[in-house]
């Protein structure tokens, strides 16, 4: 087919035109949107989470259902589970495990008396978040409403938000290249539920805390009780508080 | 532990942390880049700082820094889970992050200050090879004049006045290149073998010296297959220049070392336990004894004992070679001695260099070769030595 280059610049109009056309119009019939369902504001909430090391028993659900419910590659952790132990007054040098996350719980301990207990661990979605700061194209984003996110149709996968993260939590998916993390199930919590860890639990060890709802009993922990982030040095914000935080956990 | 833990891994590391993030590739691009700046900062020596010794090395040197500039964001984009979307730093960077300044700090490097210096330089016998030669080459040459044609005494002095003028520019520039990628490393505060305000000057000035012993090398290599006679003052300017950035460069991260044995804050027992065993030998034996101590002695032997030129241009050329080495040698132990440890300082984890894989020793040898390539071509596209391109 033979086109000079006025009919060529025509028809290129014409194909840009059409193409944004057809795409907007394909969005409207799929339904696709990125909108949040209507009761959900985002301004009104302020998430955060609350551990009781007290409570956990290792059990390693929160880790199986956070694994299922998010496709977890096998071999990398969304959240996961720390056994430590501690002899006596060496706080400095604790004994730490965590076979496959603790996903499958933990072998018995031989070991001479001393203080052990879990640690759950996940991504802080920490307010001045280091692997925020340093994402080269802003893929990895602070919501409004306080959650740290991935969009992995923009990461580069460059690994520099995985070096910043001082707390282990991101990691490279295998198969899509970017990177991920625990997004604090936002599907769910922005749908009125709890996080997959939080759901399954059994002593209630992670509870979802919605900081800007006055009626959520986080408010009440957090003056009752004596609590820690991980890491406090690192001035990240974190908002995971941690009630019972041994000073040996790092 | 009563865990089985993975082939490589002592103690506790968090589970995502086993496999490094950043490999050989990532030390490549330090090391690249240094490359750069140091040839960059040699050739300003001369055209900025009137050093008329090393004149003989200033054209190469430009030429070598375009060379390795030229590859230095290949390494970055072969490392890349998805390297089709790099554009996205340029189009739509974010601003509170180090790295994403690369892009933009890369492009003024390579426009603004050698691009230009070169065409600047050059320009003369461009366009005398656009009048003198034929064929394809005329029009090659002919294109690189950018229709320039005018170089009439007038028209050079002005060449000359810009030339030293982007040199000017230059200067900071190289070192804007250099000290950001330092930056790029110790501003991560989540890593303490990284984080110190001190990291973009050791680079700095490792770069400079890096840079430096490549130019000298590559001089009396290149003087040498030529089959002409070195320019012993020349190579001897360049080599007390070198022994003077390397002291500097020695003491800085000296300094480094004392600081950190002397505040030995919470990381400094890991730190140390990975020096004395998975560093050992590339950090003490590699960097520190075979590839400063050992240049910086053979340096200091030229300074203080007269040799004759045979033996200058020997100790030279070994020097040269130890510093390259040691200076790649810095940029591995910061690069993957950083990924060894666990952010929780109770284990340690192994980097294995596979060979034939996208980001394994084939590549990273093919990518270190490949600034050569180019700097031939260039050599022949543009031979730095005085009139030999207008006379051919």
């Amino acid at each position: 087919m033979s086109m000079n280059r006025r009919e060529m610049l025509i028809e290129s109009g014409k194909l840009i035109v059409l193409t944004g056309a057809a795409a907007a119009a394909l969005d409207k019939l799929s339904g696709a949107t990125t909108e949040m369902p209507e009761k959900y504001r985002m301004a009104e909430h302020w998430w955060a989470m609350t551990i009781d090391i007290e409570k956990c028993i290792g059990c390693g659900n929160c880790v199986q259902a956070c694994a299922k419910e998010n496709g977890v590659p096998e071999g990398f952790f969304r959240t996961w589970v720390e056994r430590y132990y501690v002899k006596d007054w060496e706080a400095e040098h604790p004994e730490v495990d965590s076979p496959s996350g603790g996903a499958s719980g933990f072998p018995e301990s031989r070991r001479a008396p001393g203080k052990s207990f879990f640690v759950p661990k996940m991504c802080n979605h920490c307010a001045n978040s280091p692997c925020v700061q340093v994402c080269p194209v802003g893929a990895t984003f602070e919501t409004p409403d306080g959650v740290v996110l991935v969009d992995e149709k923009y990461c580069l996968g460059c690994r520099y938000c995985v070096q910043a993260c001082p707390y282990g939590c991101r990691y490279i998916h295998p198969v899509k290249g970017t990177v991920d993390k625990c997004s604090l199930c936002y599907h769910r919590i922005t749908q009125g539920l709890t996080t997959a860890c939080c759901e399954v639990c059994p002593t209630g060890a992670r509870k979802l805390a919605d900081l800007k709802n006055p009626k959520d009993p986080v408010h009440e922990f957090l003056r009752q009780n004596s609590v820690q982030v991980l890491k406090p040095q690192m001035a990240t914000g974190s908002k995971v508080y941690y009630k019972g935080l041994d000073g040996s956990v790092r | 532990m009563i865990q089985h833990l993975p082939h490589g891994v002592e103690g506790f590391m968090y589970p995502n942390e086993i496999e490094l993030q950043w490999s050989v590739l990532i030390v490549l691009y330090p090391y690249i880049t240094g490359l750069v700046a140091g040839a960059f900062i040699l050739a300003s020596l001369e055209r900025v700082f009137k050093v008329e010794a090393v004149k003989p090395t200033y054209r190469l040197a430009l030429l070598t820094a375009l060379a390795f500039l030229l590859v230095a964001p290949l390494p970055l984009q072969l490392h890349l889970g998805h390297p089709e979307r790099s554009i996205e730093m340029y189009l739509t960077p974010h601003r509170s992050s180090a790295m994403a300044m690369f892009g933009f700090v890369y492009l003024w490097y390579l426009m603004v200050v050698l691009l230009l210096e070169i065409w600047l330089d050059y320009r003369k016998d461009i366009v005398l090879m656009a009048q003198s030669r034929t064929g394809v080459m005329k029009w090659v040459y002919r294109a690189l004049t950018l229709g320039s044609m005018n170089i009439s005494e007038g028209a050079r002095r002005i060449d000359d006045k810009m030339g030293w003028l982007v040199t000017v520019i230059g200067i900071p520039s190289a070192f804007l290149l250099h000290g950001y990628v330092g930056f790029i490393f110790g501003s991560i505060k989540a890593n303490p073998w990284w984080s110190t305000p001190l990291m973009p000057i050791v680079f700095l000035f490792s770069a400079i010296v890096s840079g430096i012993a490549a130019v000298l090398v590559l001089y009396m290599a290149i003087t040498r297959l030529r089959r002409q006679a070195i320019d012993m003052r020349c190579v001897d300017t360049i080599a007390k220049y070198l022994f003077y950035a390397f002291l500097i460069d020695f003491s800085l991260e000296m300094l480094d070392l004392i600081h950190r044995i002397y505040e030995a804050d919470e990381s400094f027992k890991t730190l140390d336990f990975m020096v004395k065993t998975r560093l050992y030998t590339s950090q003490v034996l590699v960097q520190i004894l075979a590839g400063t101590v050992a240049p910086i002695l053979l340096l200091a032997l030229t300074q203080v004992v007269k040799l004759g030129d045979l033996a200058r241009k020997r100790v030279y050329g070994v020097a040269g070679l130890l510093t390259l080495i040691g200076i790649f040698a810095m940029r591995w132990n910061v690069v993957i001695g950083g990924q060894l440890f666990s952010k929780s300082f109770l284990g340690y984890t192994s980097y294995k260099l596979e060979f034939a894989t996208r980001e394994g020793l084939l590549p990273a040898i093919t990518l270190m070769g490949l600034p050569l390539v180019i700097l031939w071509v260039l050599l022949k596209l543009l031979p730095p030595w005085a009139g030999e391109g207008a006379k051919a």
